[in-house]
């Protein structure tokens, strides 16, 4: 068996990384990685603004984040994929690729999860960080922009991070619309070979794992780096006696 | 395109029974792996806490690997793959009595109890360890110290998890379409593709599993409350 993986590996690796670039669209862990990284990042500017709305003292932005939210958090990220692969080519009046609405489909989905980190982020800093910006002289949105923000988004770094892992194991469903990445690379192989399903799930899966174990692992060392610094330099006995 | 009726989806017999069916089959695993991710999440927990090295790299293992691989691609491997490799007996029979729902609470199942396994482990390590002592002090075994002491106190602390994971479990039921199990969101697929009444489909759907969502969101709030002490935040 150990041999027959590796001889799959060996036939198909180029298949697994980059699907069937050049001659067709480029697929597997590249486009994974890829559909994951533009993901995230699109769906960050997204995640404050809402963060920021359920945060608001006016009801008009604060009550449409919250159902937006709830909504998100509420339903299958599969219907959410069906949703926009039968709204969005209605919106545009064009054809949309798969890639383009699986993207579409994680910005909206991340973007909500990330909101709910990013208003933790904002809501675990000391009340006081904001008291005392506005007491500078600094409006609400300069207070945000320049004190809150900066604090609670490097807090959130390996939130982040967790977030990115999850969107890779998200991107996973474009199987279903057959956007080409990984899993459905696998598939392609699996259907090919027919005779040796256990040996490529088993490559499939992981791949995945070695992918997002090391991004875990990353996650919790920034953690540790972060605690340690946000703990600040180790107090002298005589102040913690003081302290105390 | 044809205006907008929910009733022409509703109040046809045949597409409102296959919608019931799947919204049925839905609950089935869902119910179904819940039990089982809760009976192996708390057997992980037990091992893990067991003083052998061997036992909690294990369970470390087992977590890790289902934490980061993604929930399709288990069950991908476990309905395509580990299946191949059973005896052709087991996999007539499997084949017989409705295979892939079995995979689908297996996966499911499996994968849950890493998450409920560690919702528990963070609860339990949220305590104290003056509990432990004090419980020991006054004269309870481990086993008696676990059970009135430490247990009730971890619950508490790890239901909001417990909770939040429960919703994931439930939303991913809808993957088992992937390994043709007839549950909500496939027969979404198939009302769609035999009304053509897309919007209407995934609008029934997507209200049913939200309502469910929701559901289960509000009774956790509510057993949060009911089980919280008073003056304690």
């Amino acid at each position: 068996m150990l041999f027959n993986t590796i001889e799959i590996v060996r036939d198909n690796w180029l298949l697994l990384l980059i699907g069937q670039y050049p001659n067709g669209p480029l697929g597997g862990i590249a486009a994974t990685l890829i559909l994951s990284v533009l993901g995230i990042v699109l769906a960050f500017p997204l995640a404050v603004l809402v963060a920021l709305a359920r945060l608001s003292r006016w009801r008009m932005l604060r009550l449409p984040a919250t159902a937006l939210v709830y909504i998100v958090r509420g339903v299958p990220l599969l219907m959410i994929i069906f949703w926009v692969y039968f709204l969005f080519p209605l919106l545009i009046g064009a054809n949309v690729p798969g890639f383009a609405t699986m993207l579409c489909t994680l910005v909206l989905y991340e973007g909500t999860f990330l909101s709910e980190v990013v208003r933790a982020g904002i809501e675990a800093l000391p009340g006081g960080q904001m008291d005392a910006a506005r007491a500078l002289g600094h409006s609400y949105p300069r207070a945000m922009r320049f004190v809150i923000l900066p604090q609670a988004l490097y807090n959130m770094l390996p939130s982040m991070l967790s977030q990115w892992v999850s969107t890779i194991k998200d991107t996973t469903l474009g199987y279903v619309i057959n956007v080409p990445e990984l899993t459905f690379a696998a598939n392609q192989i699996n259907n090919r070979l027919l005779t040796k399903p256990f040996e490529v799930f088993l490559i499939l899966a992981l791949t995945y794992y070695v992918v997002c174990f090391s991004l875990t692992q990353l996650a919790t060392f920034l953690e540790r780096g972060i605690t340690t610094r946000r703990a600040g330099p180790p107090m002298p006995a005589q102040a913690l006696v003081v302290a105390q | 395109m044809k205006g907008f009726d929910l009733t022409a989806v509703l109040l046809n017999a045949e597409f409102s029974s296959m919608l019931a069916r799947g919204l049925v089959m839905t609950f089935v695993i869902a119910v179904g792996s819940w039990l089982l991710a809760m009976v192996l999440g708390i057997v992980l927990l037990i091992v893990r806490l067991l003083p052998s090295r061997l036992a909690g790299g294990a369970v470390a293992a087992y977590i890790s690997y289902h934490r980061n691989v993604p929930t399709l691609v288990q069950l991908m491997l476990w309905y395509f793959g580990i299946s191949s490799l059973l005896p052709d007996q087991l996999q007539g029979w499997l084949g017989e009595h409705n295979g892939e729902v079995i995979f689908a609470i297996i996966a499911l199942g499996l994968c849950q109890a890493a998450y409920f396994s560690e919702d528990l482990r963070s609860g339990l390590r949220s305590i104290g360890p003056g509990q432990t002592e004090a419980a020991r002090a006054l004269g309870h075994g481990y086993f008696g110290a676990m059970r009135y002491v430490l247990m009730p106190q971890a619950l508490r602390n790890a239901l909001p998890a417990l909770v939040n994971h429960t919703v994931s479990l439930f939303k991913n039921s809808s993957l088992a379409m992937a390994i043709g199990v007839a549950e909500l969101t496939q027969a979404v697929k198939e009302v769609e593709n035999e009304s053509f009444r897309t919007f209407e489909t995934y609008l029934i759907a997507t209200i049913l599993y939200l309502a469910c969502s929701l559901l289960i969101m509000a009774g956790g709030a509510l057993l949060g409350r009911r089980t919280s002490l008073a003056g304690a935040r």
